[in-house]
């Protein structure tokens, strides 16, 4: 089968979307499909003989921060010639509704279209704006796939229409099988994320720390992530700041290694996610974990029976559940028992699978993917545009 | 006078520009609908031959078989009109049969047995799949059918008026359960 994915931020930083495009596009790879990626990465960047530079994101502020999008006549431009080119059976979207490559590609494509949608953030004004083109665009998809049922909730409620759920997939036997490292084991409690983004939890985290320093003194916290370090311990009393150990930016490797080597992995995130593959991974690694309460969370842990969950942005009760977790060593295997029994759903071999019947049952009596002759304006509608 | 009729001429050219773009809209709906039930079509009965093959098969017991075969011979026939109960019932059946683990794995264990457990359970996966991807099209092509602009000048043409799949399509659990 001939694959176009399409990915919609920047190849060169590194993000969930981003990774998870490379490792769908090198499972459909190994099982010998023709894929082709279309995403933004600057000119010098080294790219992987599969992936297709659509040119340089530009920085533009919108939706509350700066994003990073593909838009404009060149790149418009460039989605055609790769449609063109690559004559795909199936185009598969990611992250349609973002103001950038996906929906250039939802406009000029027409056949078997597949999108995922990552994010579940609520509607914004200017998607409100533009909802009558963002429906005429995203109307093309033939098969919407959501991450999570809560995902697939908000895309009912904001967009209309329905979804199938299939999660991000994960190579399991990777975490399974990493090596752990000495020094981060022995009553470690792990933490990985970026350390000044407050959606992130670790404030919460920083506040539980003096209750479960105060029932079990030999803990330590390792904190993996970028940020500023020393805001971080700044709430924390003088003395138990040695308790704190950062890590900065880790490996791939690393971070497999530290989540074999904790005892207990803590996701104190206050919201704004709408899978969870932190928790996923860490339990692919078989640490016990302990997360916020969040939906999509609690989705992910199976209601509580993989992982347990306390009070989202309750310090006292992640204090309380870590501090009786770390005192009950059974109870920690059980959760490492049953974490990486159910984490098996979420290997590329299942999700990679799921995600193939999808293009199969789209791709079963429909014409192949081809650029869309009605959306090219006025030339075009009177036959006048070259090719 | 000639400056009115030339913003006349304007805007008819711009609303008749709107309704031809509006009007291919619908007609990609309209595609994109039938193709979707052709996908659906297809799942059901490679979902209804499947689960047939495996009733004459002689890996089930005889009540089993009867009462699958049944189903699936019924879902096959079934007349337009009754073809959404018909495969809800073939649903139910399916989920009778295969319930226990036990079963799908006496099925596994027999000649042959696997690939056709293997087949029954890509089957049920995507018949809920397929469904959705119907409905989903469906779903949009009323949404804009249902619309002012749609009615008033009769953009849809004589296209019947797009009716959802609605169906049991639960999957029977211990089929499609993975475990490592």
């Amino acid at each position: 089968m001939r694959i176009g994915i399409v990915c919609p931020y920047s190849w060169d930083v590194p993000g969930g979307v981003q990774f998870h495009v490379r490792d769908l596009a090198e499972y459909f790879l190994r099982l010998g499909h023709h894929v082709s990626v279309l995403a933004p990465a600057d000119d010098d960047t080294p790219l992987p003989p599969y992936v297709v530079s659509a040119g340089r994101a530009v920085p533009v502020p919108y939706n509350g921060s700066v994003a990073r999008l593909n838009f404009g006549f060149l790149s418009a431009a460039r989605v055609r010639r790769w449609l063109h080119e690559g004559a795909f059976d199936v185009v598969h979207i990611h992250e349609p509704t973002s103001p950038s490559l996906g929906l250039l590609t939802c406009w000029a494509a027409s056949g078997p279209i597949v999108a995922t949608f990552h994010t579940s953030n609520p509607r914004s004004r200017a998607m409100i704006a533009a909802y009558a083109i963002l429906q005429a665009a995203l109307e093309k998809i033939s098969a919407r796939i959501a991450v999570s049922e809560y995902a697939r909730r908000t895309l009912v409620e904001h967009l209309g229409g329905d979804a199938v759920v299939i999660p991000n997939g994960v190579d399991v036997d990777f975490f399974a099988k990493a090596e752990p490292r000495p020094e981060w084991q022995g009553g470690t409690i792990g933490f990985i994320g970026r350390i000044d983004e407050p959606r992130k939890g670790l404030p919460v985290l920083m506040r539980a720390l003096p209750r479960i320093l105060a029932a079990r003194p030999e803990t330590r916290l390792l904190v993996a992530g970028r940020g500023d370090e020393e805001a971080a311990v700044a709430d924390l009393p003088e003395e138990l700041r040695p308790r704190v150990e950062f890590l900065g930016m880790i490996s791939d490797q690393d971070k497999a290694r530290l989540l074999r080597s904790v005892d207990l992995y803590v996701a104190p995130n206050t919201g704004g996610e709408s899978f969870g593959i932190i928790l996923v991974e860490a339990m692919s690694a078989g640490a016990p974990v302990l997360a916020s309460d969040l939906d999509a969370f609690v989705q992910v842990l199976d209601q509580g029976g993989a992982g347990e969950v306390f009070a989202n942005e309750d310090a006292d009760a992640l204090a309380e559940a870590a501090v009786r977790l770390l005192g009950d060593p059974a109870r920690l295997a059980e959760l490492r028992a049953r974490g990486s029994a159910h984490v098996r759903r979420f290997d590329w071999s299942t999700v990679g699978a799921d995600i193939l019947s999808v293009y199969e049952t789209v791709t079963a009596g429909a014409a192949a993917v081809a650029t869309d002759e009605r959306t090219t304006g006025l030339r075009a509608r009177f036959g006048l545009a070259r090719d | 006078m000639t400056a009115t009729l030339i913003w006349i001429l304007v805007v008819l050219v711009a609303v008749g520009v709107y309704l031809s773009w509006t009007a291919g809209r619908l007609d990609r709906l309209h595609v994109r609908m039938d193709a979707a039930r052709a996908a659906l079509d297809a799942q059901l009965l490679r979902r209804a031959s499947v689960a047939q093959e495996l009733a004459t098969s002689g890996v089930l017991d005889p009540a089993a078989s009867i009462v699958l075969y049944e189903a699936a011979h019924a879902a096959r026939q079934a007349e337009e009109e009754q073809r959404e109960v018909a495969e809800s019932e073939l649903s139910q059946a399916l989920r009778a049969v295969f319930g226990e683990a036990a079963q799908v794995e006496a099925v596994r264990e027999a000649p042959g047995g696997d690939a056709a457990a293997r087949e029954l359970a890509e089957a049920v996966r995507r018949v809920p799949m397929a469904r959705r991807f119907h409905n989903d099209a469906v779903g949009a092509a009323r949404r804009l059918r249902e619309h002012r602009k749609v009615r008033w000048f009769r953009l849809a043409g004589h296209a019947p008026f797009p009716l959802a799949f609605e169906m049991d399509d639960e999957p029977p659990a211990a089929l499609v359960e993975r475990v490592s």
